[in-house]
């Protein structure tokens, strides 16, 4: 009897960390939801014993049922058959019918359509825990967005139809966005809706890279206005599965082997139209994609603490020079760096998840229930505008920070596995080969910077970084937090001089950016979690010769880690902020001759 | 159409999690050192009842009888699935044994309207598997012992498939029937979200009372009791109050009940400890592995 929450005393930890009654506060709007529906809330308290029962019930799912299946669904994968139809591997076909059961497929959905309505920290938090157990069964249980987005923009007609099947766990859907020609470039699909003399709507074109492409319910992004180049010519349709929607093949992939990836054909597939036209990709899939990217940070995160967690096991069974290899300096400093990394990524995507669920609360009450008082609805409305801004920069910075991350991490897993880790007899390998679609799909790094990097110069990030510097921290951090200060000026002065330098400098050198600002917030968050109210006691790592575990409290642990963090950054953020300030531009002039001519493959 | 199930729960310690502490130096079982949980095969017979009454339609209730603690079980089961649970608890049923407690139990069946009852073919902690056989007699229904599956279910008649051991046996049965089900049947079902939230402050009166007794710790009994009635009403016009009945609420025959009922007697509790004594090294080659296999089974280890 394993259980994947409980077994996680950082994720037990950031729970009670970090204020979750205000989102429960302003999900439950007020807890009138309990009137009508006998499962919803009635109080703060009874909300966050809620988030947590289905959290603590979550977790042994997945230690217990989908964990020992994840082996057998990567050698397994997804058949096509014959007919069109796909068939998946055994286990993720249990696996989804126990989380059916389970009744979170409607995580986020309001309670009038089954759903839990619970905020998406707590559902950030559910797909970590998921993809610790198997990263590929997050692609089907971590598209709940594309639920929110009917949710959020379809007919009530629409909603009505699909959201409680979402919600039973009946359909799962799929964002069908790629084509051939239009992968990170979405302002190019070329794949054609149109509609017949009654005004129905009708798809047709190919669609490829398809995750969950053979799901019941397929979103698709296609161009509605045929003269109309660019995003404003795409909306946003829905269609189910039938027969002139052809599955023309499955991908043969490198990772997440249980979820299926297709190429569809549409041939006059009848469709539905999802809000309004041309507002398809802005802001309808930019929506969905926002809350995809965060759950691809969740996914990331979940994988790296599966594969640290072997590379420890490892550590203290494997005995090399005559002393388990965990006492050997090289594989300790591994062991502690992708610890902290897992815990830093974490507390990002946290952080980043609970100001998503701030910026959906004050701006659907500054739209629905603003307040009388003129000053306060200003208020609300400034911190609407101002948090969504916050949202907006921090989602990219969370998913490249944690893709990143669980790439190292599970690189690090193989490397302290040694000969032992390349070979399939450990999960490491399977990790490493799952997590490389992360910093990939949902937009790739290199756009996740482009994303960020305009909230780091555009005074976003400076303002997120003094409203972080603001907060109450106990003295114990007072150096850690004079360092963090010291850094800040550091990235304000490359900020002013990127900007001297214009648009394509501030591009060329987003990447050092974003990691200096990264660095700093999640120094911040850090030092906040030890400087935490919470008590809570840790084993630490025994030496073998005991069974009694000896334990700290964790705001002890927080704080080694605050210090080891941000101590080793400074002189990083102080390295990186430089170059950019050397204003080399070889990139641009130098390429041809530092690259030279195509060669031979 | 549909088909009332009745399930036999037991909530015991959980004897998988024994450790050096869990003994009394008397040789019995130091219960507060282990966690209670629902009797493992109990839970297999759960998830029958649940996969009948998802084909077939009809209510499953979850009956258990023990103490106010074993309510827990009870909002477990309401979380997987169940649609009633009632408690039958009574300190005057203490120290039953499976004579007793099959005798209670039929009185509590009896009152309930059924078709199959389903049980664990054993618990954890005694390991008897006396409880579900001795509880169809006295209902004077049909049994069908070590069911791992059920295969058919149709005019009234059940077909299941039972283990013996060496092999499985397909039995027919007439309804009402009496099923004790193994660990070999269905994965339980875990929790689900919205029943959790929905179930998760359902109470017995004892309960009840044990709360408002530590939060007014000098209060009478009366105002305990008065105290307590208040917050069941609450409760129950919620339909969270889960039902309790005694002894006196099932017309039992007090001399069929507790420990005058129990003709059981211990005669001598020994505590075994099993202590390794030795270790020998087998070479991981084929012949290290066939010379262990020949030497468990000379020792009749292995068969």
């Amino acid at each position: 009897m394993g259980n994947f929450y409980r077994d996680n005393d950082d994720i037990r930890f950031l729970f009670r960390h970090i204020d979750l009654a205000p989102l429960a506060n302003a999900f439950e709007e007020g807890y009138r939801f309990a009137k009508e529906f006998d499962y919803a809330p009635q109080n703060v308290d009874e909300a966050i014993r809620n988030y947590e029962m289905v959290l603590d019930s979550l977790g042994e799912l997945c230690a217990d049922f989908i964990a020992p299946r994840a082996e057998s669904v990567d050698r397994e994968g997804n058949t096509l058959n014959e007919d069109g139809s796909v068939t998946r591997p055994k286990g993720i076909a249990e696996d989804i019918e126990k989380l059916a059961q389970a009744e979170v497929m409607g995580f986020t959905l309001p309670h009038r359509f089954g759903g839990l309505n619970f905020p998406n920290l707590v559902y950030s938090m559910a797909n970590e825990i998921l993809s610790r157990a198997d990263a590929s069964l997050m692609n089907i249980f971590g598209l709940q967005g594309i639920a929110e987005t009917i949710n959020a923009f379809a007919s009530e007609e629409i909603k009505q139809k699909y959201l409680p099947l979402f919600a039973e766990g009946k359909v799962t859907g799929a964002m069908v966005l790629t084509e051939p020609d239009a992968g990170s470039d979405l302002q190019a699909v070329k794949l054609r809706a149109y509609q017949d003399s009654q005004g129905n709507w009708f798809l047709h074109g190919v669609k490829r890279f398809i995750t969950n492409g053979c799901g019941e319910v397929l979103l698709v992004l296609a161009r509605s206005e045929p003269d109309r180049s660019g995003g404003m010519g795409l909306s946003l349709l829905l269609c189910e599965p039938g027969p002139t929607v052809h599955i023309r093949r499955l991908e043969d992939k490198l990772g997440i082997h249980g979820s299926p990836t297709c190429e569809i054909f549409f041939d006059n597939t009848p469709a539905t139209l999802i809000g309004e036209r041309q507002r398809g990709l802005v802001p309808y899939v930019m929506t969905l994609m926002n809350g995809a990217r965060i759950g691809i940070a969740a996914q990331g995160v979940g994988i790296a603490e599966a594969a640290y967690r072997i590379a420890r096991d490892y550590a203290a069974s494997r005995r090399q020079f005559g002393v388990a290899i965990e006492k050997l300096p090289a594989v300790r400093d591994l062991l502690i760096d992708m610890k902290i990394a897992i815990e830093a990524g974490r507390a990002l995507l946290y952080d980043t998840s609970r100001v998503v669920d701030l910026a959906l609360a004050y701006n659907n009450q500054a739209e629905n229930n603003p307040p009388a008082d003129k000053d306060a609805a200003k208020k609300l409305k400034d911190n609407a505008r101002v948090y969504k801004r916050y949202a907006g920069m921090l989602t990219p910075m969370s998913k490249y920070y944690c893709t990143e991350m669980c790439n190292r991490v599970a690189y690090d897993s193989i490397q302290v596995l040694g000969g032992s880790g390349f070979m399939r007899d450990y999960a490491s390998e399977r990790h490493a080969r799952d997590a490389r679609i992360t910093t990939i799909y949902e937009g790739t790094s290199q756009l996740q910077v482009v994303a960020a990097v305009r909230g780091v110069c555009s005074g976003t990030a400076e303002k997120y970084l003094t409203e972080l510097a603001a907060l109450p921290y106990d003295p114990q951090v007072r150096d850690l937090l004079a360092k963090l200060a010291e850094g800040t000026q550091q990235l304000q002065a490359a900020i002013e001089f990127t900007k001297q330098q214009g648009n394509e400098y501030m591009d060329l050198h987003g990447r050092e950016l974003v990691d200096v600002a990264i660095d700093l917030i999640n120094g911040y968050l850090l030092c906040g979690q030890a400087s935490t109210k919470v008590q809570m006691n840790v084993p630490i790592a025994g030496d073998g010769s005991s069974k009694s575990g000896q334990t700290i409290p964790m705001k002890q642990r927080k704080l080694l880690m605050a210090r080891r963090y941000v101590e080793k950054n400074a002189p990083r953020i102080k390295a990186l902020t430089e170059l950019v300030r050397q204003g080399d531009k070889s990139t641009f002039s130098d390429y041809e001759a530092l690259v030279g001519p195509v060669p031979e493959v | 159409m549909g088909y009332n199930c009745v399930v036999l729960a037991k909530q015991v310690p959980d004897t998988h999690r024994i450790t050096g502490q869990v003994m009394n130096d008397d040789g019995t079982v130091n219960r507060s050192a282990l966690p209670a949980i629902f009797n493992p095969e109990d839970l297999n017979a759960l998830e029958m009842a649940l996969r009948i009454k998802d084909r077939f339609g009809g209510r499953v209730t979850v009956i258990t009888m023990g103490l106010p603690n074993a309510t827990k079980i009870l909002r477990d089961a309401l979380y997987r699935g169940a649609d009633e649970a009632i408690l039958v608890t009574d300190a005057r049923a203490a120290a039953s044994d499976t004579l007793a407690t099959s005798y209670i139990l039929s009185c509590a069946v009896r009152r309930l309207d059924y078709d199959i009852v389903l049980c664990g073919r054993q618990a954890i902690d005694g390991d008897t598997a006396q409880v579900g056989p001795q509880l169809a007699e006295k209902l004077g229904i049909t049994q069908v012992t070590y069911v791992e599956a059920m295969e058919a279910l149709e005019d009234r008649k059940i077909t299941v498939r039972r283990n013996i051991g060496n092999g499985w046996q397909l039995v027919r049965a007439p309804l009402p029937v009496l099923l004790t089900v193994t660990g070999d049947a269905g994965e339980p079902r875990g929790s689900a979200a919205r029943r959790m939230m929905r179930h998760k402050n359902a109470r017995t009166l004892a309960e009840i009372e044990q709360s408002v007794k530590a939060a007014n710790p000098t209060a009478d009994e009366a105002a305990i009791k008065n105290l307590a009635k208040k917050e069941a009403d609450a409760l129950a016009q919620r339909g969270l109050l889960i039902p309790q009945w005694d002894l006196t609420a099932l017309n039992a025959d007090l001399n069929w009940c507790g420990r005058s009922g129990s003709p059981t007697k211990v005669h001598r509790i020994q505590s075994v400890v099993l202590a390794a004594k030795e270790s020998k090294d087998i070479a991981p080659t084929e012949e290290g592995v066939a010379g262990m296999i020949h030497e468990l089974i000379q020792d009749k280890i292995i068969a």
